[in-house]
């Protein structure tokens, strides 16, 4: 489980989040949606450690990563966020290893797994995203599509306890989006926890348990799919959209 | 002509010229073995986030680039040893000249190809649960080896024809050899003979690098 309270985090003058709170309960998959620069990155980079939060605590398993806007010491977090898996918009795969080494260079460094074991599992995740016959294939050798499930599999191939995703696929053409929010369906249906920054409305609505609204910062609505989209303020987002 | 229509002289002439020629390849291995290694560390250094680390750093690289070479090969080999309680011996100093000049060059080729990487790298590293040391050496490293092998190149191939300047020091280097016979003999066909050895050597040169170049070409 994972408790946000009261975060708060600013680039300079600019306040991004505004004493944001959330809470994501095992099994649950959470979407989060809103305007450009209305923070949903920020929010998830902060969950990740990818940006420091000037205040606020965030817990995983009732375990402190940051407590009053006090950070754990470097190995501790370290730990704590190998709980928390990342997918970038960009993917960000390794591209000088091939798409099995890019499945297996963190389990044999972080987590101390054999080889043998690291590849064995990497081959089953490669055959649930599809691509089990692209093992020998480098990032620059595959389409967006094909590369944004290959950084899915290689955060799964960590086993996180929460997958967090920003705008998935967002980098990509329209037509390979589907072969990417499909995988990401299959894992909600499989009950991982989730949380999904995503401009995709239809997405959102159908595969999340719980949606999330934000605007300048703060979480305007937050409930159910269709209470949050049957809320004038996010009706009138969507009609944009 | 002195030795190209006497054989024997020439034979003579080409072996000690070749004597010459392996002094100058042992500046050359010494020079990059070390100064590779250097120019990352400096590269490292220059990028700290401790302005201390920073700015002496920033004033190395600053002085080394902006002074001649043989300035500072005549420097170290007769200033040092006065400020310093050792004495350099003429390779040693020459030595050191070549790898502190050209760790300042490779530091800022690399130092340009580690702010090359996209820091997306960086946190793909992180996010996976590397320190920051693992991410540098498995993810960045690797990838900064391609991007900088052709400046790397340019450098190494320099620094083939700056070993000459270890002359300027008396050591007996090829170019201090073949300046020496052409005094003795009048002749300028020691200088023929070692144009066309730092041609050869350089040949090779370049095609040791294109040839880690082609290894490197597994990715794009
Ligand atoms: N590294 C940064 N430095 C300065 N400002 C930043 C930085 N990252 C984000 N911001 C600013 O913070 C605000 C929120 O950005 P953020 O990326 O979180 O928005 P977002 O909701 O993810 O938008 P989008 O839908 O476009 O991805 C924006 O105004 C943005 O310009
Ligand atoms: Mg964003």
């Amino acid at each position: 489980m994972l408790l946000a309270k009261n975060i708060m985090k600013g680039f300079g003058e600019l306040s991004v989040l505004k004493d944001i709170s959330l809470t994501v309960n095992p099994g649950e998959t959470v979407a989060i949606i809103g305007r450009s620069g209305s923070g949903k990155s920020t929010l998830l980079r902060c969950l990740n450690n990818l940006e420091r939060v000037e205040g606020g605590t965030i817990e995983i398993d009732g375990q402190k990563m940051v407590e009053n806007g006090v950070y754990a010491p470097d190995r501790e977090l370290r730990r704590l966020c190998l709980k928390m898996g990342y997918v970038f918009q960009n993917f960000n795969l390794f591209p000088h290893m091939n798409v099995l080494r890019n499945l297996t260079e963190a389990q044999t460094c972080v987590l101390g797994r054999k080889k043998e074991e690291a590849q064995t599992y990497a081959r089953k995740l490669l055959q649930k995203v599809g691509l089990a016959d692209r093992e020998g294939a480098y990032p620059y050798q595959l389409s967006g599509g094909q590369q944004q499930r290959v950084a899915i599999a290689r955060a799964l191939a960590l086993d996180p306890e929460i997958l967090c995703f920003d705008e998935p696929t967002s980098a990509l053409d329209p037509e390979l989006t589907q072969e990417v929010l499909s995988v990401i369906k299959g894992l909600a249906q499989e009950g991982r926890t989730m949380i999904v920054v995503t401009h995709e409305m239809a997405f959102a609505r159908e595969v999340a348990n719980r949606v999330i609204y934000m605007a300048e910062g703060v979480i305007v609505a937050e409930g159910d799919p269709e209470q949050v989209f049957g809320d004038p303020r996010v009706k009138a987002f969507t009609r944009m959209e | 002509m002195k030795y190209f229509n006497n054989p024997e002289k020439l034979w003579n002439l080409v072996q000690i010229l070749l004597q010459g020629l392996q002094v100058t390849g042992r500046i050359f291995l010494l020079t990059l073995v070390l100064s590779i290694p250097l120019g990352m560390l400096v590269a490292k250094g220059r990028m700290s986030r401790l302005a201390i680390v920073r700015a002496p750093i920033s004033i190395y690289i600053y002085v080394l680039r902006s002074t001649p070479l043989m300035l500072q090969v005549m420097f170290i080999y007769f200033l040092l040893p006065r400020i310093l309680p050792f004495n350099f011996d003429r390779f040693t100093a020459a030595i050191v000249a070549f790898t502190i000049n050209y760790a300042a060059y490779f530091a800022e080729i690399f130092r340009g190809g580690i702010q090359s990487i996209p820091v997306g790298q960086w946190e793909a590293g992180q996010v996976l649960g590397m320190t920051h040391a693992q991410t540098f050496f498995r993810i960045v490293l690797p990838q900064v080896c391609k991007r900088v092998l052709l400046p790397v190149t340019n450098e190494v191939i320099t620094l083939v024809k700056d070993t000459a300047l270890a002359s300027t020091i008396a050591v007996t280097e090829l170019m201090s050899l073949a300046k020496k016979h052409v005094s003795t003999s009048s002749s300028i066909e020691p200088y023929i003979i070692a144009m066309v050895m730092y041609l050869i050597f350089n040949g090779i040169t370049e095609q040791v690098c294109r040839l880690v170049e082609r290894k490197l070409n597994y990715y794009q």
